[in-house]
């Protein structure tokens, strides 16, 4: 009698049901497909994915990075005027899409939030075949963003993020940041404030209670201890905070003569607004003027403050008042499309966009280690501030800094911050193993698939 | 001792904010019944009333400067409101710098109005339904406020700043005998201070002395027996909401120089103005009241500098662990009524 023979045994079909079992309970974005790396594109069309703050505290924020997008893909395909891609050094992009392929794109709502970023990168990735990921306007989610699209195997060019980490303790090797951060801050600042108030200072700073506004404090005090300020006060400030009054008045009881507020968005606005209000503009310290200084600005967020912002010192990425090629053509695409100058938001979410763009087309490919080997060590120039270089060690980019003023006579809503020293990327350069970066490593590249 | 009476100083405006909202939450309660978790976006719509008329002042015509131009390098537009022409550029700028204090009159009768069409066109079918209900839709109901407010005014916070004349801050410490400079408070949260007393006087006037006011207590403490006597104790419920929304609106457009208003600062305040409400007691006016003042003022001193160096954090859950122990040792609170949500 026959005998019969399924060609497996009971133990067999056990291990392969195992097997598939775990394979298919496995997240969806580990899973292999039939392409070389992740989302590789088979059509005529590449999606990008904009993951920008559509709600929450930052949306207009984000409202402006997503105008800048949609202004670089314009021009990517070869719309427009073509901005900044006439004046960017590299000449590989050709205004027909990246690698003849279309630009498209799709976008999601970070909220300020790392889970609601991750999340709805996630979903660019896995149902819109996102192969890049770009945006933010907080550190927390750019960290968060960044470690998510390195174990999905797509790039991520980081939006507006400036804590050290992004790129020190936290770096990926598919992550890029092409926006400064707290050490260029304090190191572009700390010589304009000892120039314009002197190396004998009394400073006492107010800290937000999060991972950006303890590297922030640590790059300011340690650029103006080294220089002779001493620091008589620090302390946090929860995230939450609206009044800061009763932060501030200990200022007054302090022997401080400078305040630095280690705050961004609507806690620079009300705590910069609440340490006027109690006067510390008029006072006297000391012998000294009170000075007040504000390590990161932001035009959108020196709106929110108003007249508060008169005089007091601060650095920022970029400005549309910078009068080079590359300025000048952005601000030219972007007022002429829109009706107003772009944010240092909007320029630095453009640049990236571009970056990315030249990167794949002088690789050749879309493979994110290809993409990876292009901008490693990158040179450029003609993208608004200066020649810079995409660091190979940390994946930084190092370029000149702003030290910006607010401004004593606005002439419009836009005019709020005037240029006061453009610091030479030479001051602000550090070595990948400074003590405020340390830690991490990028590891390797991943390609996904 | 100078800092003690300064962050004593601090707790008064930031108190007074807390009473005025957690008044009118407590004015709600206590005769509708209603958890009004929305009430908190009646604040911060009071504060856009203030950066609306702004707005409106300044509402403008373009003219060309060819001499001067544009961050394009085309020629200038140039704005000119048309108050400007109506009344002369003094008066005109003269009411765009005081268009806060002017928002106190804009805002009423918008605020009562806001208020009439919340509470007869959704609130009125909550009053039957449980608590949990009036909680969600009145907590949907601010998030959907807010959201209009973003959409119409964007994220950031708006600059509505004080008069010129009532910027600035007074020097305490000449006064009091301490050294120059060392109690410094601002004049406009003296201000804010001054006016919420009058409006919780003010209500508390109402309340006491006008025949409306004594059926409304009436109603508030057995609400049955008003309505069996034949007065339509209904209709004065329906006053008394636009009212409370009046007085979270007031709290609002004058707290907009303290701090830029942003379509978010309602729910800032939500929060710890019920547990002010349940410190105070639920249902008491005069414990809201005073439980607003005394939160502001620890609040004010769990983030001196000394008590977070000993205690890190404290600033943060102070409110609460005070409300935790007021809870704890007096189940109604600080002046609760008998009765009231221990059905």
């Amino acid at each position: 009698m026959a005998k019969f023979n399924p060609g497996f045994s009971r133990r067999g079909l056990l291990k392969a049901s195992a097997v598939a079992g775990v394979g298919l309970a496995a997240p969806t974005i580990f899973s292999s497909k039939s392409y070389a790396y992740m989302n590789e594109p088979k059509g005529g069309t590449v999606t990008l994915g904009f993951n920008v703050p559509q709600s929450g505290p930052y949306a207009d924020e984000g409202a402006d990075e997503l105008r800048a997008y949609e202004l670089a893909v314009e021009h990517l395909n070869g719309g427009g005027d073509g901005g900044m891609m006439n004046t960017f050094s590299s000449k590989a992009l050709k205004g027909n899409g990246i690698l003849g392929k279309k630009v498209e794109y799709v976008t999601g709502d970070t909220q300020t939030k790392s889970d609601a970023a991750r999340a709805s990168a996630k979903s660019m990735i896995e149902k819109d075949g996102a192969i890049m990921i770009t945006g933010g306007s907080s550190s927390g989610v750019a960290v968060a963003v960044q470690g998510l699209c390195q174990e999905a195997g797509v790039i991520f060019m980081a939006g507006l993020t400036h804590s050290n980490d992004t790129t020190g303790k936290d770096k990926k090797a598919n992550g890029f940041r092409h926006f400064f951060n707290s050490y260029m801050s304090g190191a572009a600042l700390a010589p304009v404030l000892g120039k314009a108030y002197g190396t004998d200072r009394k400073a006492y700073h107010l800290t937000a209670d999060y991972n950006w506004g303890y590297t922030t404090e640590e790059a300011v005090r340690s650029s103006t201890e080294a220089m002779g300020w001493e620091t008589v006060g620090a302390v946090k400030t929860p995230l939450a905070q609206t009044d800061f009054s009763s932060y501030i008045t200990p200022v007054l009881q302090s022997d401080a003569d400078v305040l630095v507020l280690n705050h961004y968005g609507g806690n620079m606005v009300n705590s910069l607004t609440n340490a006027v209000q109690f006067g510390l503009r008029d006072r006297v310290a000391n012998g000294k003027n009170f000075e007040i200084v504000v390590p990161l600005y932001s035009r959108l967020m020196a709106k929110g403050a108003g007249a508060n912002v008169k005089g007091i010192f601060g650095s920022t990425n970029w400005h549309w008042s910078l009068t080079d090629e590359g300025s000048k053509a952005f601000v030219k695409s972007f007022g002429t499309k829109y009706g107003f100058p772009p944010s240092q938001a909007a320029h630095t979410c453009y640049v990236q966009a571009l970056l990315y763009a030249d990167a794949v087309e002088r690789a050749g490919s879309f493979n994110p280690c290809a993409v990876v080997e292009a901008l490693e060590g990158f040179e450029f120039d003609g993208m608004g501030n200066g020649p810079t270089l995409y660091r190979a060690d940390d994946h930084q980019c190092f370029k000149d800094v702003l030290v910006v003023k607010g401004k004593e006579n606005p002439t419009s809503e836009f005019d709020l911050l005037e240029i006061v020293e453009v610091t030479p990327v030479a001051q602000v350069t550090y070595a990948p193993d400074h003590p405020q970066v340390a830690g991490g490593s990028l590891g390797k590249c991943n390609p996904g698939s | 001792m100078d800092a003690i009476i300064l962050q004593i100083l601090n707790g008064l405006d930031k108190g007074s904010a807390y009473a005025l909202i957690a008044l009118g939450l407590t004015l709600i309660f206590g005769t509708l019944g209603v958890v009004n978790f929305a009430h908190g976006a009646l604040f911060m719509l009071g504060a856009f009333c203030a950066v609306t008329l702004n707005k409106i002042f300044t509402i403008s015509y373009e003219t060309i400067d060819p001499v001067r131009k544009d961050f394009l390098g085309n020629p200038l537009k140039v704005e000119t409101p048309y108050i400007f022409d109506w009344f002369g550029p003094d008066v005109g700028t003269a009411m765009i710098e005081w268009s806060v204090p002017l928002a106190i009159l804009f805002s009423i009768p918008i605020m009562i109005l806001i208020g009439l069409s919340m509470e007869r066109g959704l609130i009125k079918y909550f009053y039957k339904r449980p608590h949990a209900d009036q909680i969600l839709v009145t907590f949907g109901l601010a998030i959907v406020l807010q959201e209009i407010i973003k959409y119409f005014y964007g994220a950031n916070p708006i600059p509505t700043p004080a008069p010129p004349a009532l910027t600035g801050s007074a020097d305490f410490g000449v006064l009091l005998g301490f050294d120059a400079g060392s109690i410094i408070y601002p004049y406009w949260r003296l201000v804010y201070f001054v006016f919420a007393a009058a409006i919780i006087g003010g209500v508390f006037a109402f309340l006491r002395y006008t025949t409306f006011g004594m059926v409304v207590r009436a109603g508030m403490a057995d609400r049955e027996t008003v309505g069996l006597l034949g007065i339509n104790i209904d209709k004065r419920f329906t006053i008394m909401f636009a009212l409370a929304a009046c007085v979270a609106g007031l709290a609002g457009v004058m707290y907009t120089p303290i701090n830029s208003p942003n379509y978010h600062m309602g729910m800032d305040f939500l929060v710890l103005s019920f547990v002010v409400v349940v410190v105070g007691g639920m249902g008491s006016l005069e414990g809201a009241v005073a439980a607003g003042f005394l939160l502001g003022v620890l609040e004010s001193f769990a983030s001196m500098g000394e008590i977070v160096s000993l205690l890190p954090g404290i600033n943060q859950i102070i409110i609460y662990l005070v409300a935790i122990i007021i809870l704890l040792t007096r189940p109604r609170g600080l002046m609760g009524r008998k009765g009231v949500m221990e059905e």
